[in-house]
């Protein structure tokens, strides 16, 4: 069948309500007797809670229900649910919603409270007494490490490769992972570059504050809607938690406004579920935008160490890194991810990661966009530039020399499937953006490449023709970025009908069967090879049907735009619109579903360009040109694919300049708001121009990678690259703003 | 947010009763761009908010013989697009343009902007450079206050129990005169001054510098004269060199702190640049190439 859909920019789907407000977000919910929740939260780093006394604000008119963490069911320790690459770990789910005995972090969960109305509630969170016993707060990573530090689990013990330690440390885990000897690397280099990069946390930024609405049935059954990138995965949490079955448990689709993997663990679900089962009434909880950069789960900060060296003609031997994460109040963070995504694009025979994930009173760390890769690219991709500096090589082309393809060994795990790295860096080589010289003072280039290996959870959707002939989809997949559409295009596509005679929705976790969470760039990939299977076994069906139906044998029939007829007789023929209506009289309605556990990983590889000028008084950067190269294997959707590299662009270019977390010495986040928590506007950035490949992927239907992460990673090196191409000054910490950069070049640092 | 009573008052008379009636902590609103978030946020209580947008005289915008009339309740947008401010006060214009987005601007108001007295307001130096002065009414009747003397620390105006911000006046530009501002934030937009700097430059015939004016904001408890630096230019023709012994002196003038915004060095040496370079703007508007 020709490609008439894949690769056409249709509008998407959602567009429409979004721009005009009509689309229904999780705190649009309103329910007959709904409460309104707030949450009381821990003004000190790290305390004992030694009491918790609600009798006050229980007296106050309008309040319903004061819940703690007292009223979780009994805990039963170590229960983990896993999901693939990603696991989670149920104590942590729950003393993130409530805190147990202790507070981890400043704004940690303390109690919850429904009441009347929102103000009423905000009220009794005065009323509520807590008597604290402040702990010394453990927040530089690297001061926790030390065996003499306060211990933020008293009971920790560090997981290594070896098994686990048996003194208590904030060390929750070590990484020792390696292929070669890097030492052997080392001594037949002849340039050996070693330097230490910094980022802070940072949060994902995403524009709809976390909200939750819960509603629990005398029976037991518990409803949720909630803002949340996997209902499945939501679904899960809270019936492991709450000792209840997946199927007591639905989590009804709302629009998502943004998540960027922050939204994949619950916050706000499991007290507004307490709250809801105390009371009989729903129960709504909406964070402040400070309460989500407090209290959510942003990305680690890292202090990253990378030892490279090289031979004279360019040629890699050995990489060693040493990565300290800073996990936040528990454990997971992605060290292993930093070492895999930035030391993949290139063949190096000897590296090694000693990689360090430790705990602290920060809030507990969570995914953003790429995990750990963007902070591992920081720190390779600015050695590579000093390498290229140092070798008097062409940046792109000791990238060029070093560059892995097809049948390498990756970091970790087995041997790259088709990518495209090696066209990609030929494209930038060829490209205007690369090949203009740049004119004017204090103006600089900067390239940085990236790669993301991509993941693949289960997906499932459900196909239903109707009694018309129009066919309805149904995915289970939370929409965070056009899924819909791509989706609506695959089927489109397979069943060889108009966009318009389908519509597609999200299912409730009732309606479609087990899909796991919209991240790891995956929907795209996976789903849309649930679609095609369920398009394929639907084509089946109702062949079947028009076989009897026109009593003939169902090879004899050829399938085109929605018409089954005969090769033999000419006058023997069925549309869909036929087979619709006769579905209700004979057979019954037609339903195929499509579900997909496992496939071959899709890597994605990126290039990035950047011209900055810098007012060389300020320090103040200016973005001049950027364009993003990006291997997407088959854009399915052009429109989709080039916004989400520039909005992966421009998160970057966020997170390289402006964004940080500014802890005070207690522990406080003293810029918990977006004027002092700055993130780019559109004024702040160039038009991001997009140049894209299309290197089919190994497996899947018509060659699609994923892309949605990969985007983010490579500004953050590729603007330290152009600012010091720009400057002559190496910056290796983050954000690079004004007054930062400012300091840099007095001291001349780098 | 706590409860609070709200009234909206048509007149002058009636805003004053109310405001002196609930005492030193009922609040005017205007915008509301500052108002309601310090509600919302839980610093400010006010037990009465006296919507004064219905007020004849605090909606006018005119520009007469004597100077330009800017009702405490104009929206900063309104300013920004006046023919007649843009023509005669550019800085003016330009630093209203610069307040918060386009929906702050349409609901923020320049007399917001001063009565919120943060050092960091755009609008308020360039009102200082061109000796603007507060029109109150109150209790006791009305009175002028120079926009200079206005604010008295971070928050802090000289406004008694019970008084109202009607109008500021800006007398006309000087002949031979310019003003410019600059200001530092480290995002393009939607962001707040680091630091700023204004300046008015009126020259001689001759092309010496006759008057000077240097208001900084963001380095100090309220926005701050530049007095020693407005010294070194008066009576003197200018060069880059006396621009940059000026700027100089600006910067130790001004009393910064180190917040998360920025350090305080930094902030001083920002007051260096931007004193430089809205010196040299406001020179060159007046043709005069340094």
């Amino acid at each position: 069948m020709s490609s008439r859909f894949i690769g056409e920019r249709l509008a998407r789907v959602d567009a429409p309500d979004r721009v005009t407000g009509r689309a229904v977000y999780a705190a649009d919910i309103s329910l007959s007797g709904m409460l309104h929740g707030r949450v009381l939260r821990s003004p000190h780093a790290h305390a004992y809670i030694k009491k918790i006394d609600a009798t006050r604000a229980l007296a106050l008119e309008g309040v319903k229900a004061v819940v703690t963490a007292a009223d979780f069911p009994a805990l039963k320790k170590g229960g983990v649910i896993a999901r693939g690459e990603v696991e989670l770990n149920l104590d942590h789910i729950r003393q993130v919603a409530l805190a147990h005995g202790k507070v981890l972090y400043h704004g940690h969960a303390v109690a919850a409270v429904a009441a009347t109305d929102p103000h009423i509630a905000e009220d009794a969170l005065e009323l509520i007494e807590v008597e604290y016993e402040p702990l010394l707060a453990v927040l530089d990573p690297e001061e926790a490490m030390k065996e003499d530090a306060p211990l933020v689990h008293p009971e920790q013990r560090t997981r290594t490769r070896d098994g686990t330690l048996d003194r208590p440390s904030n060390i929750a885990a070590t990484y020792n992972v390696s292929r070669g000897d890097v030492e052997e690397g080392f001594q037949v280099a002849d340039v050996v570059v070693e330097h230490t990069f910094r980022t802070r946390t940072v949060h994902q930024g995403y524009l709809e504050p976390m909200a939750a609405v819960a509603r629990a049935d005398p029976g037991g059954r518990i409803t949720v809607w909630a803002s949340t990138q996997g209902n499945f995965s939501l679904r899960s949490q809270l019936a492991s938690v709450l000792e209840l079955n997946s199927s007591q448990v639905k989590v009804v689709p709302v629009e998502i406004g943004g998540g960027f993997g922050g939204k994949l663990n619950s916050v706000l679900e499991l007290p507004a579920v307490l709250l809801a089962r105390r009371t009989g009434r729903p129960v709504k909880l909406v964070m402040s935008r400070e309460e989500v950069l407090r209290a959510t789960y942003p990305a680690p900060a890292t202090a990253i160490t990378v030892k490279a060296g090289a031979t004279a003609d360019g040629r890699l031997t050995a990489v060693k890194m040493r990565a300290v994460f800073d996990a936040g109040a528990f454990p997971i963070a992605p060290v292993v991810a930093a070492y895999l995504t930035s030391l993949a694009p290139y063949k190096i025979p000897h590296i090694c990661l000693e990689g360090y994930e430790v705990v602290t009173n920060h809030p507990k760390i969570g995914a953003l966009r790429a995990p750990g890769a963007p902070q591992g690219a920081f720190a390779v991709e600015g050695q590579m530039d000093l390498l290229a500096e140092k070798l008097d090589i062409d940046s792109l082309e000791l990238r060029r020399r070093n560059a892995t393809q097809e049948g390498e060994p990756m970091p970790v795990g087995r041997a790259f499937n088709r990518i495209g790295l090696q066209p990609l860096l030929e494209r930038v080589a060829a490209h205007p953006s690369w090949t203009t010289p740049l004119k004017g003072p204090h103006r600089g280039r900067g390239l940085a490449v990236a790669f993301w290996p991509g993941a693949v959870m289960p997906s499932s959707c459900n196909l239903t023709l109707q009694d018309d002939g129009s066919f309805s989809l149904v995915v289970g997949s939370v929409d965070l970025t056009g899924t819909r559409t791509t989706m609506l295009q695959v089927a489109a596509q397979e069943l060889g009908v108009h966009p318009s005679k389908i519509s597609v929705s999200v299912g409730d976790t009732d309606s479609v069967g087990h899909t796991e969470v919209s991240g790891g760039s995956r929907i795209t990939y996976t789903m849309s090879n649930a679609v095609n299977q369920a398009c394929t076994r639907m084509l089946g069906l109702l062949r079947e049907r028009a076989a009897a139906e026109l009593e003939v044998d169902p090879q004899e029939l050829e399938y085109d735009t929605g018409i089954f007829s005969s090769r033999v007789s000419q006058d023997k023929r069925l549309t869909l619109t036929d087979l619709g209506r006769q579905s209700l009289r004979r057979g019954g309605p037609v339903t195929a579903t499509g579900a997909v556990a496992r496939m071959q990983p899709a890597p994605a590889f990126s290039a990035h360009v950047v011209d900055v000028e810098v007012d060389m008084e300020t320090g103040q950067v200016k973005l001049l040109n950027y364009t993003a190269f990006q291997d997407v294997g088959r854009a399915v959707n052009p429109t989709q694919v080039e916004g989400q590299i520039q909005g992966g662009a421009v998160q970057g270019i966020g997170w390289a300049l402006m964004e940080g977390y500014q802890f005070s010495e207690s522990g406080v986040l003293q810029n918990a708001n977006l004027l002092d928590y700055k993130t780019p506007t559109a004024t702040d950035v160039p038009f991001i121009d997009t140049v894209i490949l299309e290197i089919p992927a190994s497996d899947g239907p018509y060659g699609i990678r994923g892309v949605g992460e990969t985007p983010i990673i490579p500004p953050l090196p590729a603007l330290a690259n152009a600012i010091h191409n720009a400057t002559g000054v190496r910056i290796r910490e983050l954000p690079m703003n004004p007054e930062a950069l400012f300091h840099a070049m007095q001291g001349r640092g780098g | 947010m706590k409860p609070f009573e709200y009234v909206a008052a048509g007149s002058l008379a009636e805003a004053v009763s109310h405001l002196d009636s609930a005492g030193p902590a009922a609040r005017p609103l205007a915008g509301g761009t500052d108002l309601l978030p310090q509600m919302r946020y839980f610093r400010a209580h006010p037990p009465l908010v006296v919507d004064v947008k219905r007020i004849p005289e605090l909606r006018q915008l005119s520009c007469v013989g004597e100077g330009l009339h800017i009702g405490a309740a104009v929206p900063l947008a309104d300013i920004a697009a006046h023919p007649d401010v843009t023509r005669l006060y550019p800085a003016i214009a330009y630093s209203c343009s610069l307040v918060g987005s386009v929906q702050i601007r349409s609901r923020a108001t320049l007399g917001g902007n001063l009565c919120n007295a943060a050092p960091s307001a755009d609008t308020v130096p360039g009102l200082i450079c061109l000796g603007a002065h507060a029109v109150v009414t109150g209790p006791a009747g009305r009175r002028e206050i120079p926009v200079e003397e206005f604010n008295t620390d971070p928050g802090k105006t000289v406004l008694g129990t019970g008084e109202l911000l009607v109008e500021v006046v800006v007398p006309p530009p000087p002949d031979r005169s310019a003003v410019s501002y600059l200001r530092f934030t480290p995002r393009q937009e939607m962001d707040i001054a680091v630091t700023g700097v204004a300046s008015l430059l009126k020259f001689s015939e001759g092309g010496m510098v006759y008057q000077a004016r240097i208001v900084m904001a963001a380095v100090g408890p309220t926005h701050l004269r530049a007095r020693r630096a407005e010294g070194v230019l008066e009576g003197q023709r200018p060069t880059a060199e006396l621009v940059s012994r000026a700027a100089e002196e600006a910067a130790g003038e001004c009393q910064p702190i180190s917040d998360v915004r920025a350090s305080a060095d930094y902030r001083r040496h920002l007051v260096g640049v931007l004193a430089g370079r809205t010196l040299l703007k406001s020179a060159e508007a007046q043709g005069i190439r340094v």
